[in-house]
């Protein structure tokens, strides 16, 4: 029989330890899985880990491509502290982009600096509608929040299909579903750095991003609110006791992580892509949620982690097209790597017993 | 000593968990037909213990002997095959199947036959467990509950029967009914190992006691050679000022007032609280008795708000109507609660103690800014609360998890009653407490009835209801009676009202 049993204290240099056993672990495994596959396994890990950031601006790609990420995924904390289940955070996402695209649509020749703070305010505003949906059910109808909320984000990307299409769509666009380009004050701007230049495709969204990661973390971990959250997830009797309203928390977290994928949503849009088309986000939503995981819930840990789920996405591009290694592969590799990452995680705090000593059931 | 063939021993048992000897070096034997008891505070290694000689543990080092044979139990099913049956503390019945389901889906097969029903009849006629194999078990009370895991055992002819606390949960009557039933079994040539924390029925029902401390056994003692005080200085190793218990009386114009509560049933497990009216002054205490499952979670939650009845002036405190004020807003009022389940309910086991001080302080200004927590401020509020009333702590500002239910029970207690409340709602208070724990946190009960403040005890233990209330009252599905002096009723007559007649 094969036990866990929490340990009694937890040393704080083994969890920093931990995440480089479990990297360690997973190139042992992707030397051996490459080789008998038949690629040079150190070239293979060269593509996939080091490849991606050798220059300043493939770095910067990276941070723009776990900007989304880190985003939404210190929002969904919040749910998944309390013990709401949103997966919906990819319709929330699209929601957010509508919304602030109906304002940059709307003031496509102005040159106001008031426009973007507007249009991300609207994007939370409409994170939050799309996730508020799933919430008001569930508290109203007692209806399960992973299936409304999934099933609504296949709502919103048919939504935006529909607009781009048709009431949206740029007369002068050849037919293709796409929007007129936004204004240029609509627009995320490059980091500039004096005497350096532009670094990459590196936009100002992701200090937002990384600004909101640490509000967030310092809400939950330091507030009335965050604590309400963290009680409520931890025994919903104890924060009934305590006087807190589980509707009120149920609203409070949808409202947070739909708010932050909304934002990820006119980030992506006004940094990136410049107008709205049928696709705006390659799953981020979803990735998200392994991201909120492997940072154990943290905001702040959201950082690192949504970098790891980043890099994994790229090294897995990389190694496609340099080595042509089967997409299959690298998506093994990259559940490998999560995979060592949680269960590190997990040994960290918990003992593992073998006992196989005969009759012990 | 009348009984002189061993049934069972145990020789130097020891089971080590983590660090934490459970058992240490437990001698233990049970003759053949003895009522024996296993005494010892919660955690000195009772449950252990009967767990190994159940199977359902192994032990680290030692011998469990069998008929003179050294054994192997390789778990319950191989105990009982041994002729081993065991009584939980916490049945295991499906409420919604009958009694004769019950029974059937719990035996091996080759003991199913038609004639089941005719079987049970016969073993409740033989030994007086009145049953009806037909009724559906949320119909039954707890004492009929445990008649049928009795029986349930008894189907299977054992030699030993382990009973875990039996009486816990039963009224006064129930009790003497069971011993009734015990003594037959005895008397049929079946050996019982009754587990108990409490000293009168050793005394009255077993013939001798095996004491444990800290999984050590102290001694095995023939029970008619000692009374129940030299019993608890063997459990607990040291002697127990019971004077601490005296209370003086004084009246003050704190009241509570209850008028007419009800409380539909929200769903077929839970009890219809029906027109509930009471009133209590501030330097009293009042007991409210009953056996667990009538109404007493359901008034509790009406009491600290986490059900809040729709109607008006139900619930009265010092001229304020606070039937539809939260939880939070009822503190604000004065008022303290502590909840039955201390883990989950009145603390979250995952946090330390300083976030579980501000679990309940959270409306106080000083322990939050602007909705910054103020970390510092509860941190010492529960350093404070730890020295005061004498929480046993592995380190600084341990989590909740991490401390022994007394402990966690003193850190509760102290936690309501340093707020210094007009009104402490309490419910088993001292439910799975140490001795030691208990007689602190009875005293700190106490203190603050003398210094003015209402108190409201829910308890299913009679000795403490008699030991602390001034005024007593009886739930019983769902009504309560009437309040009765404590100095002008007897155990006999809050015994009966618990069984339901009057």
């Amino acid at each position: 029989m094969i036990t866990l049993s929490p340990r009694s204290n937890i040393s704080f240099s083994l969890t920093l330890l931990t995440p480089i056993i479990a990297i360690f672990f997973t190139l042992v495994m992707g030397l051996i899985i490459f080789s008998f596959l038949g690629y040079d396994p150190l070239k293979s890990l060269y593509y996939f880990f080091i490849a991606p950031v050798s220059r300043p601006d493939q770095v910067a790609a990276l941070a723009v491509k776990a900007c989304p990420l880190i985003l939404i995924a210190s929002g969904l904390v919040f749910c998944y502290r309390s013990n709401i289940w949103n997966i919906g955070a990819e319709g929330q996402l699209v929601f957010g982009a509508i919304f602030s695209g109906w304002l940059a649509l709307n003031f496509l020749e102005s040159n106001s600096f008031l426009l973007l703070p507007c249009m991300m305010l609207v994007a939370i505003l409409g994170g939050m509608f799309w996730a508020l949906i799933p919430a008001i059910l569930k508290i109203r109808f007692n209806t399960n929040e992973i299936l409304v909320s999934l099933m609504l984000t296949y709502v919103a990307s048919l939504f935006i299909d529909f607009l781009v299409r048709g009431p949206w769509r740029d007369p002068m666009s050849f037919g293709f579903p796409l929007t007129p380009t936004y204004s240029d004050a609509a627009l995320i701007d490059r980091v500039y750095i004096p005497f350096v230049g532009y670094i990459g495709q590196l936009h100002y969204g992701v200090f937002v991003a990384l600004f909101v990661s640490v509000i967030l973390w310092f809400v939950l971990m330091k507030m009335l609110p965050g604590f309400k959250i963290r009680v409520t997830g931890e025994s919903s009797s104890a924060a009934i006791f305590a006087g807190f309203n589980p509707s009120h928390v149920t609203i409070m977290v949808m409202c947070i992580s739909g708010g932050t994928a909304g934002l990820a949503g006119m980030i992506e849009v006004s940094a990136n892509i410049g107008q709205l088309q049928p696709n705006i986000s390659f799953g981020y939503g979803f990735t998200a949620i392994i991201v909120a995981f492997l940072a154990r819930l943290n905001p702040l840990a959201a950082i690192p982690a949504g970098l790891i789920v980043a890099l994994a996405e790229l090294g897995g591009d990389s190694v496609q097209i340099s080595m042509g290694m089967p997409k299959v592969v690298t998506g093994v590799f990259k559940g490998l790597l999560l995979l060592s990452l949680l269960a590190g995680e997990t040994f960290n705090r918990y003992h593992i017993k073998f006992d196989f000593k005969k009759g012990n059931k | 000593m009348p009984h002189t063939e061993v049934l069972l021993s145990g020789e130097n048992i020891t089971k080590i968990f983590g660090d934490f000897k459970a058992n240490d070096n437990v001698n233990f034997s049970i003759s053949k037909g003895e009522i024996h008891a296993l005494l010892g505070e919660n955690g000195a290694g009772k449950s252990t213990f009967v767990k190994i000689i159940y199977g359902l543990l192994k032990p680290d080092s030692g011998n469990v002997i069998w008929k003179n044979e050294i054994i192997e139990i390789n778990g319950p099913k191989h105990a009982r095959e041994l002729g081993i049956g065991m009584v939980f503390q916490h049945f295991s019945l499906f409420e919604a199947l009958t009694v004769l389901e019950n029974i059937s889906l719990a035996l091996p097969e080759k003991n199913q036959s038609d004639d089941l029903e005719k079987r049970i009849e016969e073993i409740s006629n033989e030994y007086g467990l009145q049953i009806d194999p037909k009724s559906r078990v949320f119909n039954l009370s707890v004492g009929e509950q445990q008649r049928v895991e009795i029986i349930r055992c008894l189907l299977q002819n054992p030699e030993l029967l382990i009973m875990d606390e039996p009486t816990s949960v039963l009224t006064p009557q129930e009790i003497s009914k069971l011993f009734e039933v015990l003594e037959k079994l005895s008397k049929s040539g079946c050996s019982i190992l009754f587990i108990t924390h409490k000293l009168e029925e050793v005394r009255s029902l077993t013939s001798r006691a095996t004491i444990l401390r800290r999984g050590k056994n102290v001694s095995t003692v023939a029970t008619k050679d000692h009374t129940a005080k030299s019993f608890s200085q063997m459990m607990v190793g040291h002697e127990i000022n019971t004077n601490k218990y005296k209370k003086i009386k004084i009246e003050n114009e704190n009241l509570l007032k209850i008028n007419n509560l009800s409380r539909p049933a929200q769903n077929q497990f839970s009890v219809e609280l029906k027109d509930i009216n009471f009133s209590v002054r501030g330097g009293e205490i009042l007991g409210i008795a009953g056996i667990a499952g009538n109404g007493q979670s359901e008034l509790m939650e009406a009491l600290t708000g986490e059900y809040l009845s729709i109607e008006a002036d139900k619930i009265v405190f010092n001229g304020f109507d606070i039937s539809n004020l939260k939880p939070n807003e009822r503190r604000k009022h004065g008022i303290s609660f502590i909840p039955e389940e201390r883990i989950g309910h009145a603390t979250v086991s995952s946090f330390n103690l300083s976030e579980n001080f501000y679990l309940t302080d959270y409306i106080n200004d000083n322990s939050s800014n602007y909705g910054i927590i103020n970390t510092s401020f509860n941190y010492e509020n529960a350093s404070n609360i730890v020295n005061e009333y004498d929480v046993r702590v592995p380190h600084n500002n341990p989590l909740a998890s991490s401390l022994s239910g007394g402990n966690l029970q003193k850190f509760i207690v102290g936690r309501e009653i340093s707020r210094k409340p007009k009104l402490l709602v309490a419910s088993q208070p001292t439910w799975g407490v140490d001795v030691g724990a208990a007689l602190e946190i009875r005293s700190q009960i106490i203190k603050i009835a003398e210094q003015g403040a209402i108190v409201i005890i829910i308890s299913q233990d009679l000795d403490e209801i008699f030991l602390l209330s001034d005024l007593i009252s009886v739930i019983y599905n769902g009504k309560l009676s009437k309040q009765f002096d404590k100095e002008k009723v007897n155990l006999e007559k809050i015994g009966l009202l618990m069984g339901g007649s009057s």
